[in-house]
């Protein structure tokens, strides 16, 4: 066992001398000398781990509960690179266990991969698991959401007794586990109607219906996606009603939400200062889950409000005087209609840039481009100056905008990703604000740009 | 001022990723000619009156939603829609929607599900699933015409009476209707057949304006269709063409 996690530590240390931050070869080195090492160090923790999974939000979560973890004084190990597979996790562990291999602290915040869930809680055997919502996302990886959905629930019949599930009431795919969940369950979700429609026409891909009879939901509210108020009439599947569930949400543009949170140890105005409505369900799964781990009031508000947006989601960027630039990953339709939302929001003149690239970490289909909300760009079509449009599936993402609504004469392709970043900067006025909207590798390839031009170097590390 | 009707089957069954892409494409490529395409939607229960539709619409869905969705048709949209292809009404049918107008699905204990037999085609479930960009030929569309896309199934689809029912296009990249015979999709009368999924008609405008040529012939005798620059249409078409071909 020690010897294993030796070797892991001695690759860490030399990864770091080499500059790279590898985070899977350590971990794939131990577990190859020894198998168990993960569930050696992980068994280690007093108040055991927290596993974080869903389509969207795992990262974000993961990183608002490790604030308010900190803030709280206590002490965790937290996958925070974003490598949520077996190795990953592993190198995590192997990083912060002593020469001896002792493990000296408080908590577990593991953020998972979904098809990585099974193995982890065999290994790992967490306290709680959070899923945060599923979302069709890449279908090309992993077939159909079905499978994933199937496989958290079979993963959930593998937990110590004693584990709570902390599932989104306000996502019926995730809801759905709930009643099967063989120990505890602990439901979030939004009451309030401040935000998001009652139009129930809104299509979304087949993740609208009932996951026990498979006959479509009825809703009486949405938020956004398949998340909102629903019921079964068929089968009599309905929306848990949530035990900590926000009351009150005020989205305040650029600037972040406030929003009423109710939980069963009290009711608490809370702050953030990033955008984005889908950050509120983040927020509340890191709140939910502080809850069950008994920490004060003090170190939730703390935690979220010193709480920084994670790279590449709405990254606020300084370019110089008075010019902004907002940097934020799109993946799939849900999180880049929050983007755009925020955008929409945003008063000013302003300058758009989005980079759409198909490599396999971004997802070979991009099918999802036209299930995004593009066309609300068209309302506000005159302060938006240019759109521009790049990667290897630049010229798809300029034919979706074209569609859209948008003015042909305003978009504009540039086949080269570093010449269409450079310009992108160089074109903002004083008083613009500048949108980036890549999909994963491009954002990598974004971040490289702008390190080469000196802006905020290594702003994404944390 | 021409108008066309669509009908879009089962969007809150049969949809998967951009799907959506194809009726905004019909919508705008007529609204740039001055034409009014109405949509409506049909689900589960409802009846519709294809006399009066000019295009339908089925989409492609994970396999969950088949057996509700066969039931239904067979039940109460089925045989009306089979008269309407006959009398030539344009359908564009993918994925799942494919499979549900061919004649069955054999599933591997040779239990048979049936469809409604537009296609003459038979559909069963493969190993692997089938996924990845298309490039194909489609002489349909004109001589050296190609058409473009993504394709994500596990069902393998076999045409067979080739009298009956020609396939839409053969394959120079990917895996087409069964991955075997280099064929791709399935065209009768002016119903279409095809694994090409999500956003099909953007890249594709020549079949788009086949299948509104179509719809506006057999609704006003006249099919001509005023010429659109599809200058990021032929770009984005060009550039699959070019990466994957
Ligand atoms: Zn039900």
């Amino acid at each position: 066992m020690l010897l294993a996690l030796w070797a892991g530590k001695t690759v860490i240390g030399v990864n770091r001398r080499l500059g790279y931050g590898g985070t899977s070869l350590p971990g794939a080195i131990g577990r190859r000398i020894a198998p168990k090492l993960l569930a050696h160090l992980a068994g280690q923790i007093p108040q055991g781990s927290t596993v974080i999974t869903g389509t969207n939000g795992k990262t974000t979560t993961a990183k608002m509960l490790a604030a308010i973890i900190a803030a709280a004084g206590l002490t965790q190990v937290h996958n925070h690179t974003g490598a949520n597979l077996v190795q990953g996790i592993t190198t995590t562990f192997i990083g912060v266990a002593g020469p001896l291999g002792k493990v000296d602290r408080d908590i577990g915040v593991l953020e998972v991969d979904e098809a990585t869930v099974p193995q982890l809680v065999s290994e790992v055997g967490p306290r709680n698991i959070v899923v945060t919502n599923f979302f069709p996302d890449q279908l090309d990886r992993f077939g159909e959401l079905g499978k994933t959905i199937a496989l958290i629930e079979k993963a959930c019949h593998r937990l110590p007794p004693q584990a709570v599930a902390i599932l989104n009431a306000d996502d019926p795919q995730v809801a759905f586990l709930g009643p099967q969940f063989p120990g505890r369950v602990v439901y979030y979700g939004v009451e309030t109607k401040a935000y998001g429609t009652p139009d129930t026409r809104q299509t979304a891909a087949g993740t609208r219906l009932c996951r026990i009879c498979g006959h479509p939901l009825n809703y009486t509210w949405f938020y956004y996606g398949q998340l909102g108020h629903y019921t079964c009439k068929h089968c009599g599947f309905h929306r848990p009603t949530p035990q900590v569930q926000v009351t009150a949400v005020e989205m305040k543009g650029d600037a972040g939400l406030a929003f009423t949170v109710a939980t069963p140890a009290g009711t608490w105005p809370l702050s953030l200062a990033t955008p984005g409505f889908y950050n509120i369900y983040n927020a509340l799964a890191a709140i939910t889950t502080a809850v069950r781990l008994q920490l004060p009031a003090r170190a939730v508000r703390e935690g979220l409000a010193g709480y920084r947006t994670s790279f590449g989601r709405m990254e606020r960027l300084t370019l110089g005087p008075d010019k902004k630039a907002f940097l934020a990953l799109i993946k799939n339709p849900t999180g880049c209609n929050e983007v755009i939302r925020t955008l929409v929001q945003n008063p000013g003149p302003k300058r758009l840039l989005i980079l759409i690239n198909d490599n396999a970490a971004d997802g070979r289909d991009i099918s999802w481009l036209w299930d995004a909300d593009f066309e609300a760009l068209a309302l506000i079509a005159p302060p938006l100056k240019t759109i521009v449009t790049t990667g290897l599936r630049g010229l798809d993402m300029a034919l979706r905008l074209a569609y859209g609504g948008l003015p042909p004469a305003g978009i504009t392709y540039q086949p080269d990703l570093t010449r269409a970043v450079t310009e992108a900067i160089n074109q903002i006025q004083p008083g613009e604000t500048l949108f980036i909207l890549p999909t994963y590798t491009a954002l990598l390839a974004v971040k490289a740009v702008l390190t080469k031009q000196g802006y905020s170097a290594n702003y994404w590390e944390e | 001022m021409r108008t066309l009707h669509l009908v879009h089957l089962y969007p809150d069954l049969l949809t998967l990723d951009g799907d959506r892409g194809n009726i905004i494409t019909l919508c705008r490529r007529c609204a740039w000619r001055g034409i009014t395409l109405t949509v409506t939607t049909a689900s589960l229960g409802e009846t519709v009156d294809f006399t009066a539709a000019d295009l339908v619409f089925i989409g492609g869905s994970a396999d969950r939603e088949q057996p509700l969705v066969y039931a239904d048709l067979e039940k109460t949209k089925g045989p009306a829609l089979a008269a309407a292809v006959e009398e030539r009404l344009p359908v564009l049918a993918v994925g799942a929607g494919y499979q549900l107008l061919g004649r069955c699905y054999r599933f591997p204990d040779r239990k048979e599900l049936p469809g409604l037999g537009v296609f003459a085609a038979w559909t069963e479930p493969g190993e692997k699933r089938l996924t990845g960009n298309v490039v194909a030929t489609a002489p349909m569309l004109g001589e050296k015409s190609s058409l473009v896309g993504f394709e994500n199934h596990q069902g393998r689809t076999f045409l067979a009476e080739p009298s009956k029912t020609r396939p839409l296009a053969q394959v120079i990249t990917g895996h087409g209707n069964n991955g075997r015979d280099g064929t791709e999709g399935a065209i009768y009368r002016n119903a279409i057949g095809t694994y090409l999924q999500g956003p099909l008609l953007p890249k594709n405008p020549a079949l788009a304006d086949w299948l509104l040529a179509r719809a506006l012939k057999r609704r006003y005798q006249d099919g001509s269709l005023a010429p659109l620059p599809d200058k990021w249409e032929t770009l984005a078409h060009q550039s699959v063409v070019k990466r994957f071909g």
